[in-house]
């Protein structure tokens, strides 16, 4: 315990006397972070967005037309509930759908308060087992006396699907490759920082430090600035997002029907895991970059 | 103390030290002469295990050195001070810092620290620049503070590497003042030197080395040439 205060204060002593490398690790981790942040965010709300979009488009919906009662709706839900393969079913009123969509227009749900008469009409959502079935259901719906128009989507939501699938991917090998790039770039600037002071090492060997004792500051070093780059990056992030998100965050909702990922959620999550591959690039950037000078 | 028993080391096809044999005792103070390239700093480097013997058996206060591994080198280190020509400073602590880092090395806590080096800078006669960086500091004050940190854990063992080396003739002498007093306090000292004055105004032991071979050992005099001393000088390079 003692020692590990040691190695603290020798660090923070250590990064304050040798400024200008200190910092270059500190630009060099947190500009690397920020890139990933970026990706990050943008692949979680795309996956966000899929989720919802599946959710939201996982059912064919019969529109039926103004003039049919509740009752007459009730039978033909009994009438699709004789179709194998039916999950369930649901009538939903034209009332209920107008809510539904103020509520995810949010703030600017005011502007459907206004309308003489609610244009949407009752409709019954039927979720299925599979798209067959879907099919079929779509097919027969022109058959059905009351039903005005049918609505299904699950063949666009899976081109949707396999498209954004594409963009995760291509987003983590980035990623990765950023992960990558970074840890060369701080084992190399470590590598200077040790490089520069060899002959401080040659000198405490000298003087009987252990391996261990001259590690010691330096990988409290390479932890520190993980964490003070990881603090930085994920505080940019987190302004950066919250402003893109009071900016378009309901417009994305109006034209995608779906919300952005909130930023408090986001910003935590990334501190974590800014946190977590800033110490460890730090800590392995200065255990790698000192083998070789304490090696013997 | 220091006991070597047929030590031998070669470089590639380069002799260090051949079958070599000395016995240093405790409290001695000795001084290493010879030309450069002699062997004077493999002796040292062989006491510090910077350097690994080809055979032959190094007793350095009762441990066998050759046998040690390379982790239990540190201990061994910590139990001898060193000071060298260079100084060898940590350039980004302070003299104060620099003295405790051997304490710290020794896991002395902060209360022992804070009363130790204040004495141990007093002692070599640099208790007002606690503060300063190495860079602050005249040669000799810089010595000074090497010294403290070599003499901060009471070593039985004192190495100097031509600690006067750097030093013009005034200064040199305030730092054999220093090294004669720890002496006198029972530290075993061994000191490689080129300064003919110094070794024959102190009058204490002697061993020269030639090509790798002890070729004197008594009590008194440098034994070579000043003239032939002065026209090496161009030729003394650090790690000789």
């Amino acid at each position: 315990m003692s020692n590990l205060i040691y190695y603290f204060k020798q660090s923070s002593k250590q990064f304050w006397r040798n400024k200008a490398m200190g910092f270059t690790s500190l630009l060099a981790i947190t500009a690397m972070m920020l890139i990933l942040g970026m990706f990050f965010v943008v692949s979680v709300n795309i996956n966000l967005f899929t989720e919802v979009v599946k959710q939201d488009f996982d059912y064919v919906e019969y529109y039926l037309e103004d003039d049919v009662s509740k009752a007459e709706a009730e039978k033909i839900i009994d009438k699709i509930e004789k179709n194998d393969g039916i999950k369930s079913t649901e009538y939903r009123t034209k009332e209920d759908a107008l809510r539904i969509m103020k509520q995810r227009w949010g703030k600017n749900g005011y502007l459907l308060d206004n309308l003489d008469k609610n244009p949407l009409p009752n409709s019954i959502l039927i979720s299925v087992e599979n798209n067959k079935i879907a099919e079929r259901l779509t097919e027969k719906a022109d058959e059905i006396k009351g039903v005005e128009d049918v609505k299904y989507y699950k063949e666009t939501v899976e081109k949707l699907t396999r498209a954004t699938e594409f963009i995760q991917l291509s987003a983590m090998i980035i990623m990765i490759f950023l992960i990558v790039v970074s840890v060369i770039v701080v084992a190399n600037t470590i590598k200077l920082t040790v490089f520069n002071r060899a002959k401080e090492i040659s000198i405490m060997r000298y003087v009987g430090a252990t391996s261990w004792f001259i590690r010691g500051p330096f990988i409290v070093e390479g932890a520190l600035i993980g964490i003070v780059s990881s603090l930085i990056a994920a505080g940019l992030t987190w302004l950066i997002y919250d402003k893109v998100e009071s900016i378009i965050g309901e417009e994305v909702i109006i034209i995608l029907s779906s919300p952005l990922v909130p930023a408090g959620y986001m910003v935590w999550n990334l501190l974590i895991i800014f946190m977590a591959i800033g110490v460890s690039v730090g800590v392995c950037g200065s255990i790698i970059s000192m083998r070789k000078f304490l090696d013997k | 103390m220091i006991k070597f028993e047929n030590v031998t080391k070669y470089y590639g096809d380069n002799v260090g030290l051949e079958n070599v044999s000395i016995s240093i005792d405790k409290g001695d103070f000795v001084f290493l002469v010879g030309p450069s390239g002699a062997g004077k700093s493999t002796f040292i480097k062989l006491i510090l295990k910077e350097i690994n013997a080809d055979a032959g058996s190094i007793l350095v206060n009762g441990t066998e050195v050759t046998k040690l591994k390379n982790h239990e080198v540190p201990k061994l280190r910590q139990s001898i001070g060193i000071v060298f020509q260079d100084f060898r400073l940590l350039p980004r602590k302070t003299v104060y810092e620099n003295v405790a880092f051997a304490m710290e090395i020794f896991r002395c806590s902060t209360s022992q620290i804070r009363k130790r080096v204040p004495q141990v800078l007093e002692i070599v006669g640099i208790g007002n620049k606690a503060n300063k960086y190495p860079d602050e500091l005249s040669a000799g004050e810089q010595q000074r503070v090497a010294i403290a940190r070599a003499i901060i854990n009471n070593p039985k063992l004192l190495i100097a590497d031509e600690p006067t080396g750097n030093l013009d003739p005034e200064t040199a002498w305030d730092i054999m003042d220093i090294l004669e007093g720890i002496n006198e306090s029972g530290t075993t000292i061994v000191m490689v030197t080129h300064s003919k004055n110094i070794v024959d105004q102190m009058e204490k032991r002697v061993v020269a080395i030639e090509n790798g071979k002890i070729v004197r050992d008594d009590v008194g005099i440098y034994g070579y040439d000043e003239s032939c001393e002065t026209c090496k000088i161009g030729a003394f390079d650090e790690n000789e």
